[in-house]
């Protein structure tokens, strides 16, 4: 059996993932990349996939659980009207198939049976390392001419603005939940991130209330993050949000109620009021600096 | 402008999911309900389009009886009319759904410029239904959209990138469209009293589509195994600060 894989780029890490996952499967594994330098354009990405699949009987088409690597497999699932298992963490093939997949961002899993073929699967960020596999050197294609899955595509990019730590990058997050009380209120928590070189994040309380943008928040419907550590002020732990910092190397929660979920993910707990325990760190990290 | 959106009900789970004892759902009997986070903000997204261009916007929900609820509150925040697909208690995969759906918008018979969809739901996550509904009907569809602002006879939609290099990816997309959106292209508003009373008065259509069988069949729920830490406790108040510091000296981030 072939199983072909969609790759985002060579070198991306989760595409490398979806690899080593497809190395499961057993048999010949035929990874696609697309050239580089045309225009995103799902649908026709969708089509030369599907085209290449039935070239060469391919019996597992694999993506990557990305934006890209899930919305080409819904392309592609709903070109062939198959089923398709997005954020897959393992899989046993057979008629049917038995998947193990992730359900809210990952606080709980799913066993499921597919039926049908090819198996449409995308692979669980992290659900597997990256391990080089012998003999697999991804194919480079162009996409799908055809006009009408070249309606949508990417016609513009617009390049971010380069203000401050990205969150989803930084060493060190410092973030806020309802228990900051107010926007005024993140003014402690924005002076211990600066002082750690750190990023700003939130909770979806604290967007939902409007005290920070939600490019802030920190969560299974805002950012995933994966600092060394994550500062979580006055925050609960909801599985909402947790689904966002599961990566964090390490957690250290400062709560008031010692009963809080959030310290059952916690490396270190700090019991108490944010207002009184972010100034008194950040005057710490001043002294030991002699500044 | 006339627009339906379609919105999932779920549980607000909390702290702590618990599932039942037969595996198939998390336990709700003390959870309260809501609609799915990318959904409400497409639901605020329609009722500003349709402020702003004039036009219709219609939800339309799969679900028990009780997702009246999650209806009646987009009803509340100001979409005109609601499509109820009551569903029965067991697991629609995304086939059945996108199926339930198209059969619902041919029914209505409203020309629907926009079909806006959240870009996965809170609980399934099958990041599909919005695709599979805009293939069924022939339409253009894009997903993970964060701005959408009207251009000519069509849409200019933005998305963030989320692999290398950062940025937003630009889309023009003719209508009528299928768009998934995320939370965050608005701030969703709260509903006002009279706006729920309002709400009560609402057109509502229900009925009850056939489920197709299952292609991806849920066998059962589990929880990830052993996430359970115990937290090394450096202190209450103010004085665990030094303990604090040594602890990210020892990390390195200091």
């Amino acid at each position: 059996m072939t199983t072909l894989v969609f790759m985002e780029s060579a070198g991306d890490e989760l595409s490398q993932q979806a690899v080593t996952f497809a190395g499961g499967l057993g048999g010949e594994i035929a990874a696609i990349v697309f050239d580089q330098a045309e225009a995103y354009a799902p649908a026709a990405w969708a089509q030369t996939l599907v085209e290449l699949a039935q070239e060469r009987s391919a019996g597992a088409v694999v993506a990557p659980g990305t934006d890209r690597g899930n919305e080409v497999l819904a392309h592609i699932a709903a070109k062939l009207d198959q089923p398709m298992s997005a954020n897959c963490m393992s899989v046993i093939p057979g008629d049917p198939a038995t998947v193990i997949r992730m359900r809210w961002g990952g606080s709980l899993l799913e066993e499921a049976m597919v039926h049908g073929a090819p198996l449409l699967l995308s692979v669980a960020p992290h659900a597997v390392a990256a391990t080089p596999v012998a003999d697999v050197e991804p194919i480079s294609v162009s996409a799908s001419a055809s006009e009408g899955d070249r309606v949508v595509r990417v016609t513009e990019t617009v390049p971010a603005s380069s203000a401050g730590v990205s969150l989803a990058d930084a060493d060190v997050v410092v973030s806020g939940g309802r228990g900051v009380g107010s926007a005024e209120g993140f003014s402690v928590i924005e002076e211990l991130a600066a002082l750690l070189g750190g990023a700003v994040g939130c909770s979806r309380a604290v967007t939902s209330a409007g005290w920070r943008p939600h490019s802030d928040q920190v969560g299974q419907t805002g950012t995933k993050i994966s600092p060394e550590i994550y500062i979580a002020c006055g925050i609960s732990g909801a599985t909402q949000h947790m689904a966002g910092c599961k990566g964090a190397k390490r957690l250290l929660a400062i709560n008031p109620d010692g009963e809080a979920s959030i310290f059952a993910s916690a490396d270190y707990a700090v019991i108490g009021d944010l207002h009184e325990v972010v100034p008194a760190i950040s005057a710490e990290i001043r002294k030991a600096r002699g500044t | 402008m006339n627009i339906l959106v379609c919105v999932k009900r779920v549980p607000l789970t909390g702290g702590k999911i618990t599932l039942t004892e037969d595996e198939q759902a998390i336990q709700t009997r003390h959870l309260g309900f809501t609609v799915s986070p990318h959904e409400e903000c497409a639901a605020e997204e329609a009722i500003r389009l349709v402020e702003a261009h004039g036009g219709e916007s219609v939800v339309l929900t799969l679900g028990p009886t009780e997702a009246e609820e999650q209806l009646r509150d987009m009803m509340a925040i100001g979409i005109d009319r609601g499509i109820h697909l009551v569903a029965d208690g067991g697991e629609w995969d995304s086939q059945a759904t996108a199926q339930a759906i198209v059969g619902a918008v041919r029914e209505d018979g409203a020309a629907f410029d926009l079909i806006l969809f959240g870009n996965e739901s809170a609980d399934a996550g099958n990041y599909q239904v919005a695709v599979r509904v805009a293939y069924a009907l022939g339409l253009p569809v894009v997903n993970g959209i964060k701005v959408i602002s009207v251009d000519g006879a069509g849409l200019r939609c933005e998305r963030e990138r989320t692999s290398h290099p950062p940025g937003r990816d630009v889309y023009s997309v003719p209508t009528p469209a299928v768009v998934s959106v995320l939370e965050g292209i608005n701030l969703p508003r709260y509903p006002s009293v009279p706006g729920r009373m309002r709400a009560k008065r609402k057109p509502l259509v229900a009925s009850e589509p056939a489920r197709a069988q299952p292609r991806l069949q849920m066998v059962r729920l589990r929880l990830p195994e052993g996430s359970s830490k115990q937290a090394e406790v450096l202190g209450h108040g103010a004085e665990a600060a030094p303990r604090v510091v040594e602890i990210l000296s020892e990390i390195g981030v200091m």
